[in-house]
């Protein structure tokens, strides 16, 4: 018997039950479905984490005051500054290092004419900007001589710049913050980013500026000048470490710890980071991607319930079709088939959806879902395999039926 | 299996001769339907032997019984046993669908049996949209598609009323007179069996008696009262 002929009878045996196929298949469809959009969520939960992050340059680290542990009992509590004088040791001293940036952040009401936003200015240097790889959009960045005057310049973010300016440029335009008046002299490509913070909210004023004019007595502790936060661009991925190492020792010479002390200072690497989330979100998503197989797994048992039901309804034509030569092998043949056809017919129609569903959750603008290749060729083979297991225990059973009494039977 | 030994069939010994037309008869439980499904080689007896054609058919694996079948027995059945959802034709293609014929020579004797037994225009009907004696005359072309050494009807007029049942036992008739074909007839009914040339009578898994049937019926005579 041919395949396309088996193919064709088990087609017809489909559309004239078509509520029981369909009922038969949803199992299957819901299952396939499960599985490309989850996959696809996931996919793109985790390139969304990994451009966010590496879109920082995937070479940066980051250094914040503040103990990772406990002090010791007895130890002190102080809290712990980074200061102006630690970034300039260690401008000085670090190797295989593009870019040093120390940043002092403050959050004021920026107000630009009639517009306001709640918005944290950002102290920096010339080195800033390429360091956390901002590209200037309009206009020009922060540079040494602004510092050196200490100039009332601001870069802005393409948030803040539509936040404060609408459409008008905002290149020449005067902003206020906490009384003082900064002159925009440039704009930022916008990073895009999705997620926690949004780094297009930003304000830069030359480091100095903000000292002096800006940040006021906050900014010092113990006559020094604080920052927030030093990021160190490594000259690639492979100096990492090492620098980290570097920063490491270089602090706690400079801060006069004891070698029993712990660090007053936090080191976080971008690349550590990076390797974590995405460890985490591969794993999230195979987890989602598990738990849909289980519901394939079910349709698949569906499908078995049916064709053994279907041997049953079917028992005389099993027995005619043996009376007039059919052997145990075409019997099972034909019943595989219609098993296959079903669970097929089921993976296509879930795979349909799944990338629907996809498309409704990037449509909506919840996550931008990948729907990959993998796994649409995955979920259509695991139904195959699905329609082929579940098939083969009924179809035996047809197989096997003694032909006399398969024709007796009512 | 119980303790005590069933025996469906004990002692039964006979042959039938190319081109003879026979009625096995008996009531129900004489044994009829397992002998039956042995001459149909759908069964294999547990001891003794049955040759066909000269072939013993006993010692056969179950494919090599589908291949007997498929070639050399075609079947009739009371209830027609036709394919629902499928026309006429694919009903008659069925038996060389596994017979490994390939599709147009298929077609080109499905559809000259069609002809022989006079559907040669219902070949496209389903079987919902025939009588019930056309849906035997497709049972007919169904089992002599092959052109079977053996043609078994099992009660093949038990669903018909009696004048489409005469025409039914004309066909097998003509059948037998014209083309030689050897015919065994499954039946409890007499009426039916006096149409044949020799009548075995079964009861209880015996032989009650093998006779030659000088006179057969014409298909159409009237049934004596006392049958009905």
């Amino acid at each position: 018997m041919l395949i396309s002929q088996n193919i064709l009878t088990a087609l017809r045996g489909l559309m004239a039950n078509k509520l029981r196929s369909a009922l038969t298949i949803l199992g299957i469809v819901i299952g396939v479905a499960a599985v490309v959009a989850l996959m696809a969520i996931g996919n793109g939960a985790t390139s969304s984490i990994t451009s966010r992050i590496t879109s920082n340059g995937s070479n940066l680290l980051n250094i914040q005051a503040g103990r990772s542990q406990r002090p010791a009992p007895g130890a002190s509590f102080a809290p712990t500054y980074l200061t102006y004088s630690d970034y300039e040791v260690l401008a000085k001293t670090l190797t295989d290092v593009v870019g040093i940036a120390p940043a002092y952040q403050s959050s004021y009401t920026v107000t630009a004419g009639i517009q306001s936003s709640r918005i944290s200015v950002t102290g920096v240097t010339e080195d800033y900007l390429s360091v956390h790889t901002y590209v200037i959009a309009a206009g020009r960045g922060i540079n040494a001589n602004d510092r050196a005057k200490m100039n009332p310049v601001a870069v802005i973010g393409a948030t803040t710049a539509t936040d404060l300016f609408l459409t008008s440029n905002p290149i020449g335009q005067k902003i206020k913050a906490n009384g003082v008046t900064f002159t925009v002299v440039g704009t930022l490509v916008s990073k895009g980013s999705s997620g926690f913070t949004n780094e297009d909210d930003i304000v830069c004023i030359p480091l100095e500026t903000g000292y002096s004019k800006l940040f006021g007595a906050n900014a010092v502790q113990n006559g020094q000048k604080t920052v927030n936060a030093i990021s160190v661009s490594a000259s690639s991925a492979d100096t990492v470490n090492a620098v980290s190492a570097q920063i490491e020792f270089v602090l706690r010479h400079q801060h006069h710890l004891k070698p029993a002390d712990a660090d007053d200072f936090r080191i976080s690497n971008q690349a550590a980071l990076l390797s974590t989330l995405s460890s985490v979100t591969s794993t999230l998503t195979t987890f989602l991607g598990a738990i849909a197989a289980l519901s394939l797994l079910v349709g698949g048992i569906g499908i078995m319930n049916i064709t053994l039901v279907s041997v049953t309804e079917r028992t005389r034509e099993i027995g005619l079709r043996k009376a007039v030569g059919a052997r145990k092998d075409h019997i099972l043949f034909q019943f595989l088939v219609e098993t296959v056809t079903l669970s097929m017919l089921g993976g296509i129609i879930g795979i349909l959806l799944g990338m629907g569903i996809a498309g409704v959750v990037t449509a909506l603008g919840l996550i931008t879902a990948q729907v990959s290749l993998s796994s649409i060729l995955l979920s259509f083979f695991f139904s195959l395999a699905i329609g082929l297991f579940f098939g083969i225990y009924p179809a035996f059973r047809a197989a096997n039926l003694h032909p006399m009494e398969a024709l007796r039977s009512e | 299996m119980g303790e005590n030994e069933v025996r469906a069939l004990d002692g039964v010994s006979f042959s039938v001769e190319k081109g003879e037309m026979i009625s096995i008869m008996g009531p129900s439980g004489s044994g009829k339907s397992t002998l039956m499904s042995i001459v149909g080689c759908l069964d294999v007896p547990t001891s003794g032997s049955y040759l066909l054609d000269g072939v013993p058919v006993e010692k056969m694996r179950d494919t090599q019984l589908a291949d007997v079948r498929n070639r050399k027995i075609g079947f009739v059945f009371q209830q027609f046993n036709l394919l629902s959802r499928t026309s006429a034709l694919e009903n008659v293609l069925l038996p060389l669908s596994y017979s490994g014929l390939g599709p147009r020579a298929s077609r080109e004797k499905a559809l000259k049996t069609l002809e022989r037994v006079g559907l040669k225009d219902r070949v496209k009907h389903h079987p919902n949209e025939l009588s019930g004696g056309q849906q035997q005359r497709v049972a007919i072309a169904r089992a002599l598609v092959n052109d079977p050494s053996i043609l078994i009807a099992d009660e093949p007029t038990g669903a018909l009323d009696s004048k489409t049942g005469a025409e039914i036992m004309e066909l097998f008739q003509s059948l037998h007179r014209d083309s030689g074909q050897t015919v065994i007839m499954v039946t409890h009914d007499s009426f039916i069996a006096r149409h044949t040339d020799r009548i075995i009578h079964l009861a209880d898994g015996h032989i009650l008696s093998d006779a030659p049937n000088p006179n057969p019926l014409k298909a159409g005579a009237l049934r004596p009262d006392a049958d009905v």
